[in-house]
């Protein structure tokens, strides 16, 4: 935060083995060594899978060429036990697992802030404490409930409808050209953002829960509104939080399967309105997988790998803009 | 009547997990209480999810009726995982909605030393089934359901449909074309059936487990997705199991068959499919051209066994399971009541000599220690 205090002169450090016995000299060296073992699990198991899958993969890569790969938009698996028959472009699966996200963190995260801000500082208090437990029940739950809960139930009767409406009066627009149909991006995209919505409303308010109330009452004592407390006081502040949640969901959003594989509607085609039908990178991995020929299984694995580096590309993307914003609004610690 | 069953069978194979955990051998002699078999054994077999409510009832039939000592674990994992399961030897018996091909069966002699048998057990239809239950037992032909799905036919009052349908009033909704997201090997029954029957379809989308669709269509995860899929679009159509249209009671389409007799997807109309279908000597072979009563959309599952290597318990179970399976009466009957056709009694006396090469070249009585090495 922009408003540490002045950095105290470091105390002096006792003098080593001063305050331990014989036996304890062993235990902090013991320690790191075990804390340093745990933090290289990590990316031990990183590179692991990335030099695992990328091997797998490798054959595919060699065939259609890595970009060929990634901007290609036709996939159609072969099923050849040892060359690579079929061809493979992973473009229409990037393409669904990028808008889905986008539509997820697009309606969540105001939602989040939201939902945070009532919860911390407008509900009263008997209503502020079950709701907080609610929303950490809801982040709970298993994916695969979003996603029949959404297919059997808030897909025919809220959503149809709701898309019926934007088609109508959206229609002239090319992201809610119709036809529509029941399943598709939108589909998906809303049901994941009520699934990265718990999570993300949990952060904002621990995060937004810590800000100095001083500095808010300050800004009520100014005659500022509770929407001018929220917009200027209390969301700078908490920039870094609000974005390290945002990034959270987001990472579930890109990652998830089972949902999304329910609500997208499956295809290897893409198109630019939002009704239409496609396909997520982790969706199709889980739907072809079982069922895959050990060439279209190496194309799953590449696919994979693409899911690593979208991943990557976009935390990469959001880091940035929040060093830019950041540098803007002086607030930097992220 | 039927979930029941299937969930006891569910329960039924988590002892039998525990089981398969604790004898290293594969030689558990506790098969004291039951009446009834003297053999005693634990199978594990992978594959085809199509089969598997059939499957899952017949196992649970067999180990409570009639061999308590044999614990048969399957696990449908899909058709693909099956095949290569099988090749890599970590299960007793492969089952697959494709034959294995000659590169597959050279994989195999290669890996256990000794030849791989291949046998149909079931054959299953595909109908076409619709949201409109107005439509129920409308009559579509291959072109036409090739047209549809490649989108050149968008209304159900299209010429080419009416034509078949001189005596219906056919709406003018738009149709939605509904299919397996998912890879299944429904999609390739469907997809065969298509390639075979309509030039047009083969060259631009061909067959296979999964396609590359028209844009436009509606996909659904498995039978369920596919299910909600129709219901949930006014003019929805699609391609799924005939046991789970029979299940959840939709309305289905008649299909034209080679005979120009459209016919509506029934039991018998299944089993009079397998009957038309001429199966070669090694059995590989696929459903086309079906005539005379027989429903022309139609698949069948094929089970995978070596010739050697499994310990004589072992294989005595598998050959008892199966020959049980394709020729007691309540076996066959549980076929018949979940939507899938039995085999003929001409195929079966054949698929049973087959099935019955399985372990025959163990080398007799040194197969039990040759098999302690093969297995697992």
């Amino acid at each position: 935060m922009s408003t540490e205090a002045p950095e105290a002169p470091a105390p002096e450090e006792p003098r080593r083995g001063a305050l331990r016995s014989g036996k304890g000299r062993m235990a902090d060296p013991i320690f790191k060594w075990a804390v340093t073992a745990c933090g290289a699990i990590v990316l031990v198991i990183l590179a692991l899978m990335v030099i695992r899958t990328t091997s797998e993969a490798w054959p595919v890569f060699a065939k259609e060429g890595f970009f060929g790969f990634l901007l290609g938009e036709d996939w159609s698996a072969g099923s050849s036990r040892s060359e690579i028959s079929g061809t493979y472009g992973a473009w229409p699966f990037i393409y669904g697992t990028l808008v889905t996200s986008a539509i997820a963190i697009l309606i969540a995260l105001p939602l989040a802030i939201m939902v945070a801000f009532y919860i911390t500082h407008l509900a009263p208090n008997r209503l502020a404490k079950p709701l907080s437990y609610m929303v950490e029940l809801l982040a709970a739950v298993p994916s695969v409930i979003f996603g029949l809960w959404g297919l059997h139930w808030f897909l025919p009767n809220v959503l149809r409808p709701f898309f019926e409406f934007l088609e109508g009066a959206l229609g002239w627009f090319f992201l809610f050209e119709g036809p529509v149909r029941s399943v598709g991006y939108l589909a998906a995209g809303i049901v994941l953002a009520i699934m990265i919505l718990p999570i993300m409303t949990a952060i904002i308010r621990e995060v937004i829960v810590v800000h100095p109330i001083d500095q808010r009452m300050a800004a009520y004592a100014l005659g500022s509104t509770r929407w001018e407390v929220l917009r200027k006081v209390v969301l700078p502040a908490s920039f870094s939080g609000i974005v390290a949640a945002a990034m959270l969901g987001l990472g579930r959003a890109l990652g998830e399967t089972i949902a999304v594989l329910m609500l997208i509607g499956g295809s290897q085609a893409w198109g630019a309105s939002l009704f239409g039908t496609g396909s997520s990178m982790a969706s199709h991995i889980a739907a072809t997988f079982g069922e895959a020929a050990p060439e279209a299984r190496t194309a799953l694995m590449a696919i994979g790998v693409a899911l690593f580096l979208v991943t990557m590309i976009v935390n990469i993307l959001a880091r940035v803009i929040v060093w830019r914003l950041g540098r803007m609004t002086g607030d930097a610690a992220v | 009547m039927r979930n029941g069953r299937y969930k006891l069978a569910v329960l039924a194979t988590i002892p039998l997990l525990a089981a398969a955990c604790s004898n290293g051998g594969g030689d558990n002699g506790d098969s004291a209480d039951g009446g009834g078999g003297d053999l005693s054994a634990s199978l594990t077999g992978a594959g085809a999810s199509f089969p598997d409510p059939l499957f899952q009832d017949w196992i649970y039939t067999y180990n409570s009726d009639v061999q308590p000592g044999v614990d048969i674990n399957y696990q449908s994992v899909g058709s693909g995982a099956g095949v290569e399961q099988f090749l890599e030897e970590t299960v007793d018996f492969g089952s697959s909605e494709a034959y294995l091909t000659e590169e597959d069966l050279a994989v195999a002699a290669e890996n256990r030393g000794c030849e791989a048998v291949q046998f149909p057990v079931v054959f299953g239809s595909v109908v076409i089934a619709f949201s409109n239950p107005d439509l129920d037992g409308l009559v579509l032909d291959a072109q036409t359901i090739a047209d549809i799905y490649s989108t050149e036919i968008t209304t159900f009052d299209d010429p080419a449909i009416a034509d078949l349908n001189p005596d219906m009033d056919l709406p003018s909704d738009e149709i939605v074309p509904v299919h397996r997201s998912d890879s299944s090997g429904t999609t390739a029954v469907f997809s065969h059936y298509l390639s075979t029957e309509v030039e047009s379809w083969a060259d631009e989308y061909g067959e296979g487990k999964e396609l590359d669709w028209a844009s436009g269509l509606v996909g659904g995860q498995q039978n369920d997705g596919v299910a909600q899929g129709i219901s949930q679009n006014p003019g929805g159509i699609g391609y799924i199991n005939q046991s789970f249209a029979q299940e959840a009671d939709l309305a289905v389409a008649s299909v034209v068959n080679a005979d120009g007799t459209p016919i509506e997807p029934t039991l018998e109309s299944t089993i009079a499919a397998s009957d038309e279908a001429e199966v070669p000597e090694n059995f590989q072979f696929s459903i086309d051209n079906i005539g005379g009563e027989g429903y022309p959309i139609a698949g069948t599952n094929w089970i995978f066994t070596y010739t050697c290597g499994y310990e004589q318990a072992s294989a005595d179970a598998i050959i008892d399971f199966w020959t049980w399976a394709l020729t007691d009466e309540g076996a066959q009957d549980l076929a018949g009541e979940l939507g899938y056709a039995p085999l003929g009694p001409n195929l079966t006396d054949r698929v049973i000599a087959e099935l019955e090469k399985t372990n025959s070249e163990n080398g007799s009585d040194e197969g039990a220690a040759d098999g302690d090495t093969d297995q697992e």
